[in-house]
């Protein structure tokens, strides 16, 4: 494993820094966790050493943020059982407060910013700069100011964090670890909603931070770039870990892979026979003015057209308005409608409401499952039928045994990791979740389905599984939209791919023709006019 | 004895309710010595709560879709004083009066509901205006004066009991014979649902366990009919209240616009997005809370035998209380029907309890609104734990 020189290099960052045995800044062992009807964790044991970047990884539901919510005392000590060992201190946190004041800063899956605040407010939210009970906003701006700088953000501190994109939220959540003192610095999931150069500014940040001595744990499926920045790997599956694999030695994308799933995948895009038919839907000139700026085009004069049997891709840059004309599309759900129409087979079709576009044959998948997508409060089973409670009804009245029935369908063929139907969705892992939603649009048995993120937070495993899924819904005949900030996922898995940009399409690619860079040039492109 | 304890950290939520409204019927018991739960009081506490439970009902609905209505004592102030109007001072006959009063409880609730879900006007702000509105229209409808008496017949509904066909002595064999017929209904129902269980493969109480739910409930029904028999026989009233805590507890669990109320209130967007219509939804539960009110308000008339304009007051507090303790979230997404009633019966039986010892009215108002917070309190502490 860990030659002896190598470990000891990140301390001469440390000035304070307390010399523990064997550069291991922090232990957890056996830990065992349970919730009713599930064990989450089983036995696991976990080392991370002093100033390295020490990468967790896993199948949904593997367990993975519950490992660190307990380690970040969001899971109380007494509500598991096992020993935490961090700077070679015995470690009982009651609550996040305990773990913060040691120096373990934890930046959630979903991210904990106040859309309303400012960048600087959220930054020192709960730690404010003051005296006396009484804010002092110089010393604040500086600090923020600073921070910025630090993590490299290209915004100002005093902008509201609801104006500035995912990326940078991402960033502000890193400043905010940074006002702390942070001398680990957990990452759950960072770069899930981030495109690629985004996530790659945001890991070159983890490295240099690295630089400095601090230690991260990152939390990722992204598993090229897990590989790209670890020093070691520990893989978990089902609540036990398998194996902790180190970078120059075992580190491999397949090896990892075999892990995590106890098999090997050869091949992560499923091979598809394309059988493409006539053109199922269009859209012809379609304009949409933004919801707040009128004279704001989101959509302008768009012309697109998927046929049966076709999986097409949207390709763009976050902010080109992919996900805003497809929620236009899905009955108005976004922005003002000002001009163009839908036609289906050749003949105009209303989709004016959602449930008109429901009706008509169309399913969106939304790229924010949480807000636009699930009831969390309710269980599997009723998110998956409430798009289609009419399917399991007698009249108005609900049948339980068909309700039953195919949401238990629903839960084998989507592998949906849980005890049993009942269970709230809050309480499933964040890729169940979103296998949840997928469930919930295919029950809806539509004509044309548009997938945003499908593959948003989701493993490896599960990722081949939902392309398996697109393959076998495009073989039935069926049209297939997917938006992805993922271009290998795109050429992976379209037939044909439209570029976007600012809100309008910029090209048109059979997938033959394509590849990363031509796709790239025609998502940066302003000028061009659909070729 | 491992699964009960299971069992009882699961569903703390259900259960917390009834052991608490349980303790509290025993506490009261020792300390009246035995009066709190006599045929007469047994008969006078569904009596008196009989409209707070019917509101309460229509403001758990209302809960769930994140929303909340303010003005519901008004409307049935509003709704005694339109009854009054149309039999005391008219002479019109109770049947189409009761028919328009109900009317004018749809009418109000859809003018508030047009404002909460088509104008979106927060809900606080527009029964707010509501519980001024009506409070308001009630005195210029009655200028300021209670009207009564009213008709014979439309105090029935209200304070009547259903007459013993079979002229029992010591009990009315009518009771006796409907109580029967509800433990054999209440049994066969959980049996059945047991075996619907059973064939979903869900998990349900191990048998033994089953049995004794079963047995005690049954038990309960029994002794709660044998009080009832003792004295007058069953209230017409208590007949209302089962039916409408039986459909609306099916409306809101087996029918899609009850799927669509609960999606509604636990994420709205989600819900639009799926095709559920968000506001129609709103909507309704408008019109059922402004009917229920009317109801309320014609019930709580029957049974003062006038129409007065304080009626009502403070009805608000107490109906959203009951929802509140009965297990409903402020926040919207969830809450049942039934909590709602045992929630507006832990208030009746404390209101009750403290009277028959003579507690005055400062101080009942001062312990209620501590078993609100304590409630609610007890709630929130338990979601935390099992988190
Ligand atoms: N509060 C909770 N109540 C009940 N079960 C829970 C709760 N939190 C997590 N679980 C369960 O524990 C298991 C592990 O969940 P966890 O969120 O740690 O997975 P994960 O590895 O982070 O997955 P993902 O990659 O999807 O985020 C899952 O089966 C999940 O359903
Ligand atoms: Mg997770």
């Amino acid at each position: 494993m860990m030659k002896e020189g190598e470990g000891t290099k990140p301390l001469l960052f440390f000035k304070k820094g307390v010399l523990t045995l064997n550069n291991i800044i922090l232990e957890m062992k056996s830990i065992t966790k349970e919730f009713p009807g599930v064990k989450a964790l089983d036995n696991v044991n976990f080392k991370v050493e002093k100033g390295e970047i020490h990468s967790l990884v896993g199948e949904n539901g593997a367990g993975k943020s519950t490992l660190m919510k307990i380690l970040s005392g969001v899971h109380p000590y007494g509500t598991y059982r096992g020993d935490i060992l961090f700077e070679g201190e015995n470690c009982m946190f009651q609550e996040i407060n305990q773990s913060e004041a040691k120096g373990i800063v934890i930046i959630h899956q979903e991210l904990a910013l106040i859309p309303e605040l400012s960048v600087a407010e959220n930054v020192f939210l709960g730690n404010e700069r003051a005296k006396k009970g009484i804010i002092n906003w110089e010393e604040t701006t500086i600090e923020t100011d600073k921070l910025i700088n630090k993590v490299g953000m290209r915004v100002n501190s005093s902008e509201l964090v609801q104006h500035i994109g995912v990326g940078q939220q991402q960033l502000v959540e890193i400043a905010k670890a940074l006002s702390k003192q942070v001398k680990l610095l957990i990452l759950d999931e960072p770069t899930a909603a981030l495109n690629e150069a985004e996530s790659e500014n945001l890991l070159q940040l983890l490295q240099e931070f690295k630089k400095n001595g601090l230690t991260s744990i990152l939390i990722s499926h992204k598993l090229k770039e897990v590989i790209k920045v670890s020093d070691h790997v520990t893989v978990l599956r089902d609540g036990q870990t398998i194996e902790t694999l180190t970078k120059g030695e075992d580190l491999e994308e397949d090896r990892i892979i075999r892990s995590m799933v106890g098999r090997s995948l050869s091949n992560l895009y499923p091979s598809r026979q394309p059988k493409i038919g006539d053109v199922l839907l269009e859209v012809k000139d379609w304009t949409v003015d933004h919801p707040q700026i009128p004279g704001k085009k989101i959509a302008n004069k768009i012309n697109f057209y998927v046929k049966k049997g076709e999986v097409l891709g949207l390709a763009g840059l976050m902010g080109a308005g992919r996900t805003e004309l497809m929620m236009s599309i899905f009955g108005q759900s976004y922005g003002k409608f000002q001009s163009g129409k839908v036609m289906k087979d050749g003949k105009e079709i209303n989709v004016s409401t959602v449930d008109k576009a429901i009706e008509n044959g169309l399913a969106y998948v939304s790229e924010n499952r949480k807000e636009y997508g699930l009831v969390l409060d309710d269980t599997i089973r009723e998110n998956v039928t409430l798009a289609n409670l009419k399917e399991v009804a007698d009249g108005l009245t609900i049948n339980q045994r068909k309700e039953v029935s195919v949401v238990e369908d629903y839960r084998e063929k989507l592998r949906i990791k849980a005890p049993s139907i009942e269970q709230k969705v809050i309480n499933l892992s964040g890729g169940n979740q979103q296998k949840v939603v997928l469930g919930k649009w295919m029950f809806t048995d539509p004509d044309v389905l548009i997938l945003d993120e499908p593959t948003r937070g989701i493993d490896v495993g599960a990722k081949n599984e939902i392309y398996k899924i697109i393959n076998r819904l495009a073989e039935s005949g069926k049209s297939i939209i997917v938006i992805s900030s993922e271009l290998p996922e795109l050429l992976g898995t379209c037939d044909r791919i439209y570029t976007l940009n600012n809100g309008k399409i910029t090209a048109d690619f059979a997938v033959d023709d394509a590849n990363q860079e031509k796709l790239m040039t025609y998502m940066t492109d302003d000028r061009s006019e659909a070729k | 004895m491992k699964e009960f304890k299971e069992l009882i950290s699961q569903n703390i939520r259900k259960f917390g309710m009834i052991i608490a409204l349980v303790g509290i019927v025993l506490i009261f018991q020792i300390l009246t010595s035995g009066i709190l739960l006599t045929p007469l009081n047994i008969t006078n506490i569904i009596m008196q709560n009989s409209y707070i439970i019917i509101l309460a009902i229509g403001m758990v609905l209302v809960i769930i879709t994140g929303e909340i209505d303010l003005s519901v004592g008004s409307v049935a102030a509003f709704i005694g004083a339109i009854a009054g109007t149309l039999m005391i001072r008219w002479n019109m006959p109770v049947i189409p009066s009761i028919i328009i009063s109900l009317l004018v409880g749809a009418l109000i609730g859809a003018w508030q509901g047009y404002w909460v879900a088509y104008v979106r006007v927060p809900a606080f702000i527009v029964t707010l205006a509501g519980m001024l509105l009506f409070r308001g229209l009630t005195m210029v409808v009655l200028s300021g004066r209670t009207l009564a008496p009213f008709p014979r017949e439309f105090r029935f509904m209200s304070s009547s009991y259903m007459p013993d066909f079979f002229n029992g002595e010591t009990y009315n064999i009518t009771a006796i014979i409907i109580g029967i017929l509800a433990i054999v209904l209440f049994v066969f129902n959980e049996f059945r649902l047991r075996k619907a269980r059973k064939k979903f493969h869900q998990k349900g109480l191990s048998g033994p366990l089953f049995l004794t739910k079963v047995i005690v409930i049954s038990v309960i029904i029994a002794l709660f009919t044998e009080r009832l028999a003792v004295y007058a026989g069953i209230p017409y009233i208590l007949l209302i209240l089962i039916a409408l805590i039986a459909g609306y507890t099916f409306f809101m669990q087996k029918t899609i616009p009850g799927r669509h109320v609960y999606a509604v209130g636990g994420n709205e967007k989600a819900a639009q997005l799926s095709g559920v219509k968000s506001r129609k939804i709103k909507f309704w539960v408008y019109v059922n809370m402004g009917v229920l009110a009317a109801l309320a308000g014609l019930i709580f008339a029957g049974r003062l035998n006038a129409a007065t304009p304080q009626a009502g007051n403070l009805f608000e507090l107490d109906a959203i209380a009951a929802a509140v303790i009965g297990g409903a979230s402020l926040t919207g997404g969830i809450g049942t029907a039934i909590g709602a009633v045992i929630g507006a019966l832990i208030m009746g039986v404390l209101n009750n309890g403290m009277s028959l010892l003579g507690v005055g009215i400062d101080w009942q108002q001062a312990i209620k609104g501590l078993v609100l917070l304590g409630a609610v309190t007890f709630d929130i502490i338990n979601k935390k734990r099992n988190a």
